[in-house]
């Protein structure tokens, strides 16, 4: 496990994501509403590059004609075959006994912290005002 | 199909030489409204821009149901350039083509002028969507290879078109859609069959197009989810009309390959039309032989949609009895719902059906070398 370094705060608002490649597997970081989450960007179905799907809400039905949508923006939708993962779990929610993707733990760290290590940024310049989402893996 | 694989660190580079495939059912598409009027009369333009197209439908535009993703294709295939999905040959092939090493791609083109109501429009887009196959598609890359679109509802004229690409070897089938005024097998349609078995074609059945009917056959549906799995009720409507009507009969040499609307249905609807022609032969003399005997001899298949039952030896019983002959690998390429080569077989298939499967026999049904 090694922290890397995703990038300024800043370049990363609510609503935007980032795709990297660390150790040759494909992340994408998101920020939904102010909070980070990481998931390799691989859909476990076909092999999709699952985080360039939209980000919808959970629609659930206790009973025909009753609708209860929840979780606007929390739900990844694979870009090929619409199979739907909980951003924050990587949970499938077409067959989450046997498909999950996987996560990452993605936290902000104040560049002070960064600066001192033991973090991977070997492209990202760090500035100690700044603070930084870093990705754990 | 669905392999459960375990994710690997670095699996994604793992670029092994991959196997030479065929793929049955890629959708070329035209980057903008206007792409085709090079190939079209000026009294074509005119009258699409005045009248538009009137298809088997509805007072509607668009296709008879919406669909779950933006032009039903992935979203992560719109080309750079600009354009929707599938109209850009250099990204077909750098994100296609070329990564799942296609050496034999039949291109379907869809929103043709199949299903117009207005048959001399109908044949003039169809002869310019031919036309365009060639400039922007099989004349640019020797690996795709083109369908001769015909009217399908004008006959007679669908013929000539067929007769016109006979011996054009960008063409390697004539294609047809599920969905047609009548049940497939009409008289209506026979020039169709007829031209294509004399110059040696194939006809391909895709599933949607316009004939003014629902997809099922007790009116129309509330969902998309509905239409997906009614293609399979529609190509049996239309699979049964062919044998019933005596097609296969009447043009012998004549080879039909079913496209996505799946194949698990197959033998049960060969079961229960065996069972019935052995009590009701007298009404249909000109059908000779069981309607088994020519779904196995005339009729190929084509993946994508392929039935994923939990137990994959289900799978296994339903193209044993299709035959490993008669299955045609395809991606549906880029709709959404397209199939990943690598990952669209189980465990356990034999080299030589494997080969079969993923290149021979569409070599053999298109009649490539």
């Amino acid at each position: 496990m090694a922290k890397h370094v995703i990038g300024p705060v800043a370049e990363l608002p609510p609503g935007s994501r980032k795709f990297v490649v660390i150790d040759d597997r494909p992340i994408a970081i998101f920020n939904v509403k102010g909070e980070f989450f990481g998931l390799l960007n691989r859909c476990p179905h076909q092999g999709a590059a699952l985080c360039e799907g939209p980000l919808i809400g959970l629609a659930q039905s206790k009973d025909p004609g009753e609708i209860e949508y929840t979780r606007p923006g929390e739900i990844l939708r694979c870009p090929w075959h619409g199979w739907e993962f909980d951003v924050r779990t990587g949970q499938s929610y077409c067959d989450p006994r046997r498909f999950r993707v996987k996560t990452y733990p993605v936290d902000v760290e104040p560049g002070t912290a960064v600066v001192k290590g033991p973090y991977v940024a070997e492209t990202i310049k760090v500035a100690v005002e700044s603070d930084y989402v870093v990705v754990d893996l | 199909m669905n392999i459960q694989l375990r994710e690997r660190p670095g699996a994604a580079k793992a670029a092994v030489a991959k196997t030479a495939i065929a793929d049955c059912d890629i959708h070329p598409a035209r980057a903008t409204k206007t792409e085709l009027y090079p190939y079209l009369a000026k009294r074509w333009h005119d009258h699409l821009e005045t009248y538009q197209e009137h298809p088997y439908q509805g007072m509607m535009e668009g296709p008879p149901y919406p669909k779950a993703q933006p032009n039903a294709s992935r979203r992560d295939a719109y080309p750079p350039e600009g354009g929707p999905q599938g109209s850009s040959l250099s990204f077909m092939q750098k994100q296609h083509l070329d990564p799942n090493n296609v050496v034999l791609g039949v291109l379907n083109p869809l929103r043709t002028g199949q299903g117009l109501r207005n048959h001399d429009l109908a044949a003039a887009i169809c002869s310019a969507i031919n036309d365009w196959q060639i400039e922007k598609w099989t004349s640019q890359d020797s690996r795709l290879k083109g369908s001769v679109v015909v009217a399908n509802e004008d006959g007679v004229t669908a013929a000539k078109e067929i007769r016109r690409r006979a011996n054009d070897r960008n063409f390697v089938q004539v294609l047809l859609l599920s969905r047609n005024v009548e049940p497939l097998g009409q008289r209506r349609y026979w020039p169709i069959y007829e031209a294509a078995e004399e110059a040696g074609l194939p006809i391909g059945v895709h599933a949607f197009g316009f004939g003014g009917n629902p997809i099922t056959a007790s009116g129309w549906p509330s969902y998309y989810i509905e239409e997906m799995v009614g293609h399979s009720q529609c190509q049996q409507t239309a699979l049964a009309s062919l044998v019933l009507e005596g097609v296969f009969e009447r043009f012998p040499k004549l080879n039909m390959i079913m496209v996505e609307a799946g194949f698990g249905w197959a033998p049960s609807l060969a079961w229960r039309l065996d069972r019935c022609w052995e009590r009701l032969k007298s009404e249909v003399p000109h059908v000779k032989r069981l309607p088994s005997e020519y779904i196995r001899e005339h009729i190929w298949w084509t993946t994508q949609p392929m039935e994923d039952p939990e137990r994959r030896d289900h799978l296994l019983d339903v193209i044993g009895w299709i035959g490993w002959d008669k299955l045609l690998f395809a991606t549906d390429y880029p709709h959404w719902d397209f199939d990943e080569p690598s990952r669209v077989l189980p465990v356990g298939v034999s080299d030589a059906n494997r080969d079969a499967f993923f290149l021979g026999n569409a070599r053999k049904v298109y009649g490539i070398a």
